[in-house]
């Protein structure tokens, strides 16, 4: 399995906002587990597609030049469950962008019904540890993160 | 209109309690950020965003809270201490906080001991009186 949770941009303004969606469906394998009989996306989950969500459009935001990681959960707070089936709309915008820290907020809806709310601070690796070694491919942003966007270019280029 | 030094303060008490998770009667005006908030490096760039949405300034963060850089520097520090050249630039740096208890033992373990809740109060109210 990809540690890939979200399936699709279909909003994205640069630098500002932008919007994912996720089909969770059962064959996705921690449903199994979480739970037996009452097949629920666990928050942590939740969070962690909001983190892909928002780190895109953080990292995006300066071309991909920061490793952008995951600092600190400002606040989340989840109003209804998800459940096999269900298509859910990941809204991600970005409230603060400093050289090194970005701070964003998030809601997940599911046919406009709000599942949860979600405000999140990114680090910026480089600018924080400027002289550490890292390898040399950008290890957070992937190419399975950077297609999700090139998927985008190619539909809107489609219509033109 | 200039903020009254007590509206800084409820502002500034607010920023901490949801950046940190605290309650409100533990951010007193001597509280240590670190030592008695248990801020970690992480929650200060979170408290450097709320303040600027908050008071409606810009804030580097090397601004309000510029240790970090000087700890890293060897001509600033020497076994674990402050030398004077060291002290003479944090004091630039940081007039917003009161070094006279950190003067008589300048260990670097101890630098965290400034930032307090009315050494971020002074610091706002610095930046609001420079912006008009």
């Amino acid at each position: 399995m990809r540690w890939i949770w979200i399936d699709k941009f279909i909003e994205f303004e640069s630098g500002s906002r932008a919007v994912a969606v996720k089909n969770i469906t059962l064959a996705e394998e921690y449903l199994y587990d979480h739970f037996p009989g009452f097949a629920v996306m666990p928050e942590s989950l939740m969070i962690e597609a909001m983190a892909q969500t928002a780190g895109i459009l953080v990292g995006q935001a300066k071309g991909f030049q920061e490793k952008v990681i995951l600092a600190k959960i400002t606040r989340c707070t989840f109003f209804d469950y998800v459940t096999p089936g269900d298509t859910i709309q990941l809204e991600a915008k970005i409230e603060t962008i400093a050289p090194e820290a970005a701070g964003t907020s998030g809601r997940i809806t599911r046919c406009n019904k709000l599942i949860a709310e979600i405000d999140l601070i990114f680090s910026h690796l480089d600018k924080n540890l400027a002289g550490k070694q890292f390898p040399e491919e950008n290890f957070v942003f992937t190419e399975t993160f950077k297609s999700l966007l090139s998927g985008m270019d190619l539909r809107q280029n489609a219509k033109s | 209109m200039a903020m009254s030094r007590d509206e800084i303060l409820r502002q500034v008490q607010t920023v901490l309690v949801d950046a940190l998770g605290v309650d409100t009667d533990e951010v007193t005006a001597d509280a240590t950020l670190m030592t008695d908030l248990g801020a970690e490096s992480i929650d200060f760039l979170d408290i450097v965003f709320r303040l600027e949405k908050t008071f409606g300034i810009k804030i580097a963060r090397e601004e309000l809270f510029p240790a970090e850089n000087l700890i890293s520097n060897s001509e600033l520090v020497s076994n674990g201490k402050l030398t004077a050249k060291g002290l003479a630039e944090l004091k630039t740096r940081m007039p917003h906080t009161d070094l006279a208890a950190f003067e008589g033992n300048p260990d670097i373990n101890r630098l965290g001991d400034l930032f307090t809740v009315n050494a971020i109060v002074r610091f706002v109210e610095n930046k609001l009186s420079k912006s008009g």
